[in-house]
């Protein structure tokens, strides 16, 4: 085939990937875009949007069972039933509408799409083994967002029952019993869909606590309503492997006795690794940093005109990031002046109730040497919530002690994901207490928590 | 991993000392093979040091501006265990004999490829700033375990950066401003769009001062380089060689009716002629007759060199400095192609590619400014040379012709001569002949 010239090669099709190349295409940049498998990547197509997909509808199946055992408000349904295969189809509809969004924004943004395993050759030269042969492809700029993988533990390697959060996402039967390795967000926003859908669930977390990242008051509600779902949690326990009849998992739990936990499934969320093999990664020879890709706070890597974005680069793997990555870089190569310059980059873990964070906790800000004041209101005390039934959670809000410049900003509670947006905007804006304790909040909702927080902060409380 | 030693290969002609000029690495940074690990300065001419292994750099012996001798360790640079393999295979026996054989094929390969890129050496190149980078990042918090946790709460809310919002901070980086130098009149000092207007409209030279002003400011540029070569080089000379200088007005208008029609009639090829070439051919007719200045003091040794061969050194301003390039065998040269070697050594030159051979081995030198020459100037000897020929600019100048005055182009000649070598009577006769060459020209090419 002929050779194609270019000036932006983006390798990988994920939200990183397709956000800077419609970006640079917009900005009247000659691009091409290589991706093997689908567009959208993991967030698309096996990761957030069909993982929020399936939590919807065990919501839903919930709630419809809460109904039928008469604890709701007064509303009554027969027995509610359970179509795994029907909500799949549901979600992979929902997967696909969105993949076909982002190839029309592709499109009219005049992106060249290759699919094809692109492996590059150097800095400048990609190969792409495509259905109809071999296209080579030189660029001025390359730009690496080949993503990140799932990775397991070495005595529990993926393959019959043990499974990665894609395959949990695609089960054509629901698994009675199920045990998830890792209490991390993925695990537990998973293994909390699952048990509302009526599979047995089981927790395995190595660490003293499910979401090491949150402080232990943020995750308390979590952990209770993991309780009440029936899941039951292991904490410090080392999952060891299957059995030797492969429908088992052997934990050692704290101090205890050699356990077997049957399983029809075993899901692993240990974590995940940047996407490095295969690429052609290894010849560019590339600055790492751990397992990650170097990049400076324009995610330019070690080599010129070689760019990287998104899971590759490391922590924080999160779409958001790698989207802001993506526009950035666009921006750079068209030739204006960016920076990687966020105060925060949100983050959100939708298990049962919700956690939203974003800057810094309290134990952060303390032990960065900060002095600070912190307000804390509860959803109890919350009309909405009350309205909504769920009074569980609290919005806390981290400020400094000396000019009251807001630091950081958590929440735990039922939809508090839709807060993190207004917690964001007030760290980029350098809002203080008073910025947000002055803005009027609707009433009645869950946001008018974020004003009363801010309030008791300043030690000016109305509702408490 | 392995460490290996680089040591400052010899870069030839006897060269026993060098100038480290550039490190453009520093240590921590991963370099290439092939990758240039100092730029070293001889006498005459910038030598580049490339690497002869892949490897982080672990020690570097010295800094800019240091000498070295040749085979001295300049760097060591750790390894991949494969690269130091020998070490281990033959260690067993005899460690230090492999050792030292490691050493002496580093060093020979080094060889190799500083042969390679010896022919073209670059100007010095700034040391890169991702080097500062990457320097920095070996101090950063260690790598992030290969088992990672699902993920982190969130990013890093960095209390110390100026407080400004997003929209702020876009209109900083559009407008180059560093944010930590504006001062916030917001809330808790926060940046406000007007802070950030005031402090662009307030920057920079383009606001008029108010009266005069004094400037106390006093810079301090460390002289490294070619500069302090040539530093030192004219303190040396000047010290040494008791110049006189003499200065004599020449008639070129024949010359230049001369030069203005070969110019006009020449072939598709030839270079267009300056005043230089006819001058060089005019040199090699006259030093037949006076070889004493076609020479080399040795004072040393006492020794002076007289060569059969005219090589004449020509001045050329570069933009690091000023270079004397070598017009080898002039006397077998015709004008045009004397005329093609100044222009080629000038590019070579000032494009950092000329290499030690251009820049030596002149026996007599000849600087000009050009239009810019002025009336008469001082020229230093390009030692151990003992003379040196100025020329200053050509200007149309009344001219007593034994009836009338004519207007005629003159060009004065200003001359040093090592008084050592040279005597007055001699340097004047020597003059007197150029004279007559120059201002009947076509006895520069009767007499060749």
């Amino acid at each position: 085939m002929e050779p194609i010239s270019c000036t932006v090669l983006v390798l990988g099709g994920g939200p990183a990937g397709y956000v800077c190349a419609i970006r640079a295409g917009q900005l009247g940049l000659d691009v091409v875009l290589v991706e093997a498998r689908h567009l959208g990547g993991t967030c698309l197509n096996i990761g957030c949007i069909p993982s929020k997909a399936l939590i919807h509808a065990a919501d839903q199946f919930y709630l419809a069972r809460r109904f039928a055992a008469g604890t709701a408000p007064g509303v009554r349904v027969a027995e509610p039933t359970f179509d795994l295969p029907e909500t799949m189809a549901w979600k992979d509809g929902i997967v696909s509408k969105l993949r076909g969004g982002v190839f029309g924004l592709l499109r009219r943004a005049k992106v060249k799409v290759v699919t094809g395993t692109g492996v590059l050759r150097d800095g400048k030269t990609c190969l792409v083994e495509t259905e109809t042969g071999d296209q080579m492809i030189t660029a001025e700029h390359v730009v690496i967002a080949t993503g990140s993988e799932p990775v397991s533990l070495p005595n529990l390697p993926f393959g019959g029952p043990v499974v990665s959060s894609a395959e949990a996402l695609s089960f054509d039967t629901l698994p009675q019993r199920l045990v998830v390795v890792g209490g991390g967000y993925i695990g537990l926003e998973l293994g909390t869909a699952f048990a509302k859908l009526g599979s047995a669930v089981t927790v395995v977390e190595a660490t003293e606590r499910i979401l090491p990242q949150y402080d232990a008051e943020l995750t308390r509600p979590v952990l209770s309503r993991l309780e009440k779902l029936g899941v039951r949690v292991l904490l410090k326990a080392k999952a060891l492997g299957l059995d030797s009849a492969g429908t088992a998992l052997k934990v050692m739990p704290d101090g205890g006795e050699e356990e077997r936990i049957s399983a029809d499934k075993i899901l692993m969320t240990v974590g995940r690794r940047p996407r490095l093999e295969g690429y052609g990664l290894a010849e560019l020879d590339l600055e790492m940093n751990g397992t990650a890709i170097w990049i400076d706070d324009q995610c330019r890597t070690s080599m010129r005109n070689v760019w990287a974005i998104g899971d590759v680069t490391g922590e924080p793997m999160l779409e958001h990031r790698a989207v802001a990555q993506g526009e950035m870089v666009a921006e750079i190569i068209a030739g204006h002046k960016r920076s990687f310059d966020k105060v925060a980059i949100p983050a959100v873990c939708f298990t049962d109730p919700e956690i939203a964070s974003a800057g810094l906790s309290p134990d952060e800000a303390r032990s960065a040497g900060l002095p600070i004041k912190v307000g804390t209101f509860p959803f109890a005390a919350n009309g909405r919530a009350a309205t909504l039934g769920s009074e569980d959670g609290f919005v806390r809000i981290v400020a400094r002690t000396d000019n009251h410049v807001i630091l950081g900003i958590q929440a735990v509670g039922q939809g508090v994901s839709e807060l993190s947006g207004s917690f964001a905007l007030a760290l980029e804006m350098g809002a203080r207490l008073e910025d947000v304790a002055g803005t009027i909040h609707v009433h009645p909702t869950l946001s008018e928590c974020l004003r009363e927080a801010a309030a008791a902060a300043l030690g000016q409380p109305l509702h408490a | 991993m392995a460490e290996r030693v680089i040591k400052l290969p010899d870069i030839g002609e006897g060269v026993a000392e060098v100038e480290i000029a550039e490190l453009p690495v520093s240590v921590g940074e991963m370099v290439r093979e092939g990758d240039v690990l100092a730029s070293v300065l001889t006498d005459k001419a910038t030598v580049e040091i490339p690497s002869p292994t892949d490897g982080r750099v672990v020690w570097i012996g010295f800094e800019v501006g240091d000498k070295a001798a040749v085979g001295s360790r300049l760097m060591t640079l750790e390894v991949a265990e494969a690269a130091g393999e020998a070490k281990s295979d033959r260690g067993k026996a005899a460690p230090a004999a492999a050792e030292t054989a490691i050493a002496a094929s580093a060093e020979a390969q080094a060889q190799q490829l500083l042969a390679a890129t010896l022919a073209k050496s670059p100007p010095p190149v700034a040391p890169s700033a991702r080097g500062e980078a990457t320097a920095a990042q070996m101090t950063a918090p260690p790598p992030t375990p290969p088992m990672v946790r699902t993920t982190a709460p969130s990013g890093s809310a960095r209390p110390e950066r100026p407080l400004a919002s997003p929209a702020v901070r876009a209109r900083a980086r559009d407008a180059g401003v560093d944010l930590r130098f504006v001062k916030g009149s917001g809330p808790a000092g926060r940046i406000l769009h007007e802070d950030i207007e005031a402090y662009i409209a307030g920057r920079g030279e383009t606001r008029p001062a108010p009266g005069l002003v004094p400037n106390t400011s006093i810079e301090e540029i460390k002289v490294v380089g070619l500069r302090r070569k040539i530093a030192q080089r004219m303190q040396d000379t000047k010290r040494r060689v008791p110049h006189f200088s003499y200065i004599e007005e020449v008639d070129v208008t024949d010359l230049e009716a001369l030069r203005t029609d070969v110019n006009a009639n020449r072939k598709p090829g030839q270079p267009k002629l300056t005043v230089l070439p006819f001058l060089m051919r005019a040199l090699v007719v006259a030093l037949r007759d006076y070889p004493q200045l076609n020479t080399r003091y040795d004072d040393d040794t006492d020794v002076l060199h007289r060569y059969g061969g005219v090589h004449i050194g020509i001045a050329i301003q570069t933009p690091n400095g000023l270079m004397v390039a070598t017009v080898r065998h002039a006397e077998a040269r015709t004008i045009w192609d004397c005329a093609s070697e100044v222009q080629r050594l000038s590019e070579a030159a000032r494009s950092g590619t000329i290499s030690r051979e251009e820049l030596a081995g002149s026996t007599i030198t000849i600087t000009s400014l050009g239009p810019l020459g002025g009336l008469a100037s001082t020229p230093v000897i390009n030692a151990p040379e003992v003379a040196i020929i100025g020329v200053n600019k050509i200007a149309i100048r009344p001219v007593w012709r034994g009836t009338s005055f004519e207007p005629r182009k003159v060009m004065n000649l200003s001359s040093s001569f090592d008084h050592r070598i040279i005597d007055g009577w001699d340097a004047a006769q020597f003059i007197q002949r150029l004279r007559s060459l120059l201002e009947s020209p076509a006895k520069i090419f009767m007499e060749t």
